[in-house]
């Protein structure tokens, strides 16, 4: 319980080790401590992006499934529409067609009725003829009737 | 302890009485080799003290030093955690008390420098009373060498550190307020600027600054010499079971005392080291207030 010089000394070493944990102690603890701080709070704000991120590309995705699936049935019913389309198109082509061909088919029947009856016409006269000169041979010169005869084939 | 010493005194002619155990035991090993006469006598230096605390001193900066020199801020070590929890809790009670941040680069180090130190010279308190003192003496040779262990119980080794405090607090009140702007409010705090209160207002600062320092070192003292004194007790206890028939129960009493003082010791030791370092905190805090 006696005052003595210690007291001195102790004061001495007092400051001393304070001075050294200032010094050495510490700032490069202190140091550490805000870095490790500043690097979970770094990461969780890069957490709280990434959540933000997921969130974001989520809805992109669904979004652009939604999209696809519209252009998809959009595709299909032009399609469709197209086909019926075509379909109509070739009908009426093909009816088109069809009329031609049945207008040039009739039309060469009646070149053929007329090239027929032309036919049967010569055929006629020339019977005429044969006939009117198994009749006439006596009598009838055939060149000096023969404008009598093309009358009679006219009217035929 | 009445029977203790008559035991002892019995049956070992040789042995201490009681008494001298304990007077024994609170002698420091000083520079003079014998126990102090004056109250006061500044050519005495205590050895066991300035020694045991420089030890522990180093002892606890060296450990912290090992840390701060490979810190890393990823993943720590657990000596690296233990001394992050240390410093962290020692940092916010720094900053809830010390406003000032550049006050704080050489308060909040030197309150972690207490806590630990403290906490250190008090621990010694855990090693049994007799052990290193025994040793010594057989070192030493002298089986009558003085050695307490303990540098908190001896006031002049907690008045040292609060008088350490006190300067800080005066080297911060000039500080902040600059010389004129202290001494002024040495004259005028706290009851008021008035020509005829300056005497005591000075009178009222004095005595504050005194009551401070030497309650500061006092309690820690006070804490630190009656658990090392309630050990010696303990330790006479269980030494009186030699011949007696109730000797056998002062043995195992002592065992079970000695145990729980040990025990609840853990907790004076650190509270003390706490309590000291919050005041170191509150008073420096308080120079940096003005009136």
């Amino acid at each position: 319980m006696n005052l003595n010089a210690t007291l001195v000394a102790q004061l001495v070493v007092f400051f001393i080790l304070a001075w050294f944990t200032m010094k050495f102690v510490w700032p490069p603890i202190v140091k550490a401590l805000d870095e490790r701080a500043k690097k979970i709070s770094d990461g969780l704000a890069a957490a709280d992006r990434g959540k933000h991120d997921l969130e974001l590309a989520t809805k992109r995705s669904a979004e652009a499934l939604r999209e696809g699936k519209e252009k998809a049935s959009e595709l299909i019913a032009g399609a469709d529409k197209r086909a019926a389309q075509i379909i109509d198109e070739a009908k009426s082509q093909a009816k088109v067609e069809a009329d031609r061909i049945v207008a040039a088919a009739k039309a060469e029947i009646e070149q053929e009725v007329v090239r027929a009856k032309e036919g049967l016409r010569e055929r006629v006269a020339e019977l005429a003829v044969v006939g009117a000169e198994k009749i006439l041979r006596r009598e009838i010169d055939a060149k000096a009737h023969a404008d009598i005869l093309s009358t009679i084939k006219q009217d035929l | 302890m009445e029977n203790a010493h008559e035991a002892v005194a019995e049956h070992a002619a040789n042995a201490p009485t009681a008494g001298e155990y304990i007077v024994h035991h609170l002698t420091h090993f000083n520079s003079t080799g014998h126990a102090q006469s004056a109250v006061i006598d500044f050519s005495v230096i205590n050895v066991d003290t300035v020694v045991f605390s420089i030890l522990m001193g180093i002892l606890g900066l060296f450990v912290m030093w090992r840390v701060a020199k490979s810190v890393t801020s990823g993943v720590p070590g657990r000596m690296q955690a233990a001394v992050e929890i240390v410093l962290e809790m020692v940092n916010n009670q720094a900053k809830g008390i010390v406003h000032s941040e550049e006050s704080r680069k050489f308060v909040a180090p030197l309150a972690l420098t207490v806590f630990i130190w403290i906490f250190l010279m008090n621990s010694m308190d855990f090693l049994p009373v007799d052990l290193l003192p025994s040793l010594w003496q057989a070192a030493s040779g002298d089986h009558h060498a003085f050695l307490r262990v303990v540098p908190t119980a001896d006031l002049n080794g907690t008045l040292g550190m609060s008088i350490g405090v006190l300067l800080v607090c005066i080297w911060y009140n000039i500080k902040i307020k600059g010389l004129g702007g202290w001494v002024h409010e040495l004259f005028t705090a706290p009851f008021g600027s008035h020509p005829l209160l300056y005497p005591i207002n000075f009178a009222m600062q004095m005595i504050e600054f005194l009551a401070k320092t030497v309650s500061h070192g006092m309690r820690l003292f006070g804490n630190m010499y009656a658990g090392e004194l309630v050990f010696m007790l303990i330790a006479l206890m269980g030494a009186a079971w030699a011949g007696t028939a109730t000797g056998a129960f002062l043995w195992i009493g002592g065992v079970i005392a000695g145990s729980v003082w040990a025990i609840f010791h853990i907790l004076i030791v650190a509270l003390q080291a706490f309590i000291f370092m919050m005041l170191t905190l509150v008073y420096i805090g308080q120079a940096h207030e003005s009136h």
